[in-house]
């Protein structure tokens, strides 16, 4: 099965039942795939006007109570960003697949990139807590969007499934479990919808029609959901709640893969389709007799930065290959001195094994 | 049916946040009206709105689901949430920059799939809540803080615009006639299909203070003097037609 199709499949899996999208190279066969696949389960499927209509629907029908979800690339993400921001200040639960492409701008429709990790973190205005996961095969299509559901619900944020044109377009062989783990939203009538009694957590959400007299609203509000623009205290606490809902629980959605890092003195730290090839390239090192092993990051945000630490205290040099150039590398060098070697390619070509090897191997001036 | 409607509204959302003078609280008492005497519970009915004064029509004043959206977008929400739950009675309020101008694609588009709702645009035909803008509304000649010297560019039609869009209720009733509004409003929130009425709304503060009306009596006058019925309208020219706002009923088709 092709990537884009598993992705619609886990989809399916985890209970999404609204789609909508907006045409769009590389990430179109997810659109028609869920046309189907809704109707057979008996879902809700539309094609909008315009990416800002895809976000704008998919928020609305989460609040309708639709687990939804809408599929996109880069120019796509560029449009919905400003809906983004209100799904995170408003917790509307909901996931958004970006297939990523070469950029900036139109860049690139057919070719693969993974030039927008930043975007979907920082590009809507003020603090944005989100949730991103990045895969690299045609199984982690199925099961990271299941995942992505899961704590868009859980968290009552946004969760991005960051694909690229290689992953979404490639075919491989799906296993696909007879029951998946699924997380239903949290109900509770009687308390606020947008608040908690602590400091990071996840208020419960009703849906319209429930008689919850739900305020819902972009801007800054209390609990249940009253604008309070010009109060400060109210403001801080929901920004700071906002984040930590998310930070203070990281270490459940953090998940990162280790292959031969036991006795490493040089690190790959890879994620996505790129993660293939670093794999390959640490392998056929290995057999040279370098002391190399790959971090594989699977989810993106929120960062593994504990795992970075610790890789930073026991190798001596982390090369960090990826199709954009040097954006997780920048990251890296937030949580270790340990030198950070980018492999940036940003071609529209994914990047060979024999890249990564050739990387590792050029002496360092 | 006074006690009915003030049951329809949270008492903490009061006062309200318009000007003196604004048509915005007329139109927030005709639609309250016309569903109290409609007899529909506001439990199953969801208010979706956008930025501007407009928009705070429905929230947070209305004791009922409401979303008040990002700019623009609130006809797109409403698209999701009535698709995903039919049950649910959808009513957008919002202004003529929100509807038209920022949010003109999802307009015509909702009225194109003749979604299921009723689209109410109180028409100010100017930005008010951010300084008194020039609109895709505003009349051309007239004066507003991004057009000191008079409007350049024509103005939108808006009920002509839903029509050719494919809306199949299609209606105009300014709020210096409540009463007729108020009946307006009921038949499009009744009607099945996309409903749009375009309510012109008087803006004193923005508005009538850049363009030579001296009070909001005088303004809110001369919006109702200058309404012509659609009827009579019909066998006017155009230059006879100059400056008049033609109300009624354009498109009532039922499925």
């Amino acid at each position: 099965m092709q990537g884009d199709e598993a992705c619609a499949e886990g989809a399916v899996a985890a209970g999404c039942r609204f789609f909508a999208g907006y045409p769009i190279t590389p990430a179109s066969e997810i659109m028609i795939r869920m046309v189907h696949r809704l109707a057979q389960v008996g879902g809700v499927f539309i094609q909008m006007e315009d990416e800002i209509g895809s976000i704008s629907s998919v928020i609305g029908a989460s609040w309708a109570g639709a687990k939804a979800m809408t599929a996109t690339s880069g120019p796509g993400i560029s449009l919905m960003t400003e809906g983004i921001g209100y799904a995170v200040i408003t917790e509307t639960p909901c996931v958004i697949v970006d297939v990523q492409r070469a950029g900036p701008s139109t860049g690139q429709a057919t070719r693969p990139a993974q030039g927008d990790l930043m975007q979907v973190k920082w590009g809507p205005h003020g603090d944005n807590e989100i949730v991103a996961f990045a895969p690299w095969s045609v199984q982690e299509m199925y099961d990271l969007t299941i995942k992505a559901f899961n704590f868009a619900e859980r968290y009552r944020v946004p969760a991005f499934l960051l694909a690229d044109e290689a992953v979404g377009h490639l075919r491989e062989t799906l296993v696909v479990k007879e029951e998946v783990e699924v997380f239903d939203r949290f109900k509770a009538p009687n308390l606020p919808p947008f608040g908690t009694e602590a400091p990071n957590g996840v208020p419960p959400m009703p849906a319209f029609g429930e008689g919850a007299n739900l305020l819902v609203t972009g801007s800054t509000h209390d609990p249940w959901g009253f604008r309070k623009t010009a109060d400060s205290a109210v403001q801080a606490r929901l920004t700071e709640r906002l984040v930590r809902k998310v930070q203070d629980f990281k270490s459940e959605v953090i998940e990162t893969e280790s292959y031969l890092l036991e006795d490493a003195e040089i690190a790959v730290v890879s994620y996505g389709f790129t993660a293939r090839a670093a794999l390959q390239a640490v392998k056929s090192l290995r057999k040279e007799g370098v002391k190399v092993g790959l971090l594989r990051l699977v989810s993106i945000w929120p960062f593994a930065d504990e795992a970075i630490v610790d890789l930073g205290r026991r190798c001596r040099v982390i090369f960090v290959p990826e199709m954009n150039r040097g954006q997780i590398a920048g990251e890296l060098k937030k949580y270790t001195t340990t030198p950070i070697i980018s492999l940036p390619k940003t071609n529209g070509e994914v990047i060979e094994p024999v890249e990564i090897v050739e990387g590792i191997r050029r002496p360092k001036t | 049916m006074n006690e009915r409607i003030s049951q329809m509204i949270n008492p903490q959302a009061f006062p309200t946040p318009f000007c003196p003078g604004c048509g915005h609280g007329i139109l927030m008492g005709a639609v309250l009206r016309a569903i109290a005497e409609l007899e529909y519970d506001m439990k199953k009915m969801l208010f979706a709105s956008g930025i501007g004064c407009a928009a705070w029509i429905p929230s947070p004043h209305f004791k009922a689901d409401t979303l008040h959206t990002l700019h623009g977008r609130a006809i797109a929400y409403a698209t999701g949430a009535k698709l995903f739950n039919p049950n649910l009675k959808v009513m957008v309020i919002s202004g003529d920059g929100d509807l038209s101008s920022i949010g003109g694609n999802h307009l015509i588009h909702a009225a194109r799939r003749n979604i299921d709702m009723t689209v109410v645009c109180a028409n100010n035909a100017i930005y008010g809540m951010t300084g008194g803008q020039v609109a895709s509304t505003t009349p051309l000649g007239s004066r507003t803080s991004t057009t000191p010297e008079g409007n350049l560019e024509r103005p939108f039609d808006l009920c002509k615009l839903a029509e050719a869009c494919g809306a199949t209720y299609v209606a105009r009733q300014p709020v210096a006639t409540p009463i007729p509004l108020t009946r307006t409003l009921k038949k499009a929130i009744v009607h099945r299909g996309f409903s749009f009425v375009d309510v012109p709304s008087p803006c004193p503060t923005q508005f009538g203070r850049r363009n030579a009306f001296r009070s909001a009596y005088e303004m809110l006058k001369t919006l109702k003097d200058s309404c012509i019925p659609l009827e009579k309208a019909k066998g006017l020219d155009p230059a006879e037609l100059e400056g008049k706002v033609i109300v009624g009923e354009f498109v009532n088709l039922t499925a």
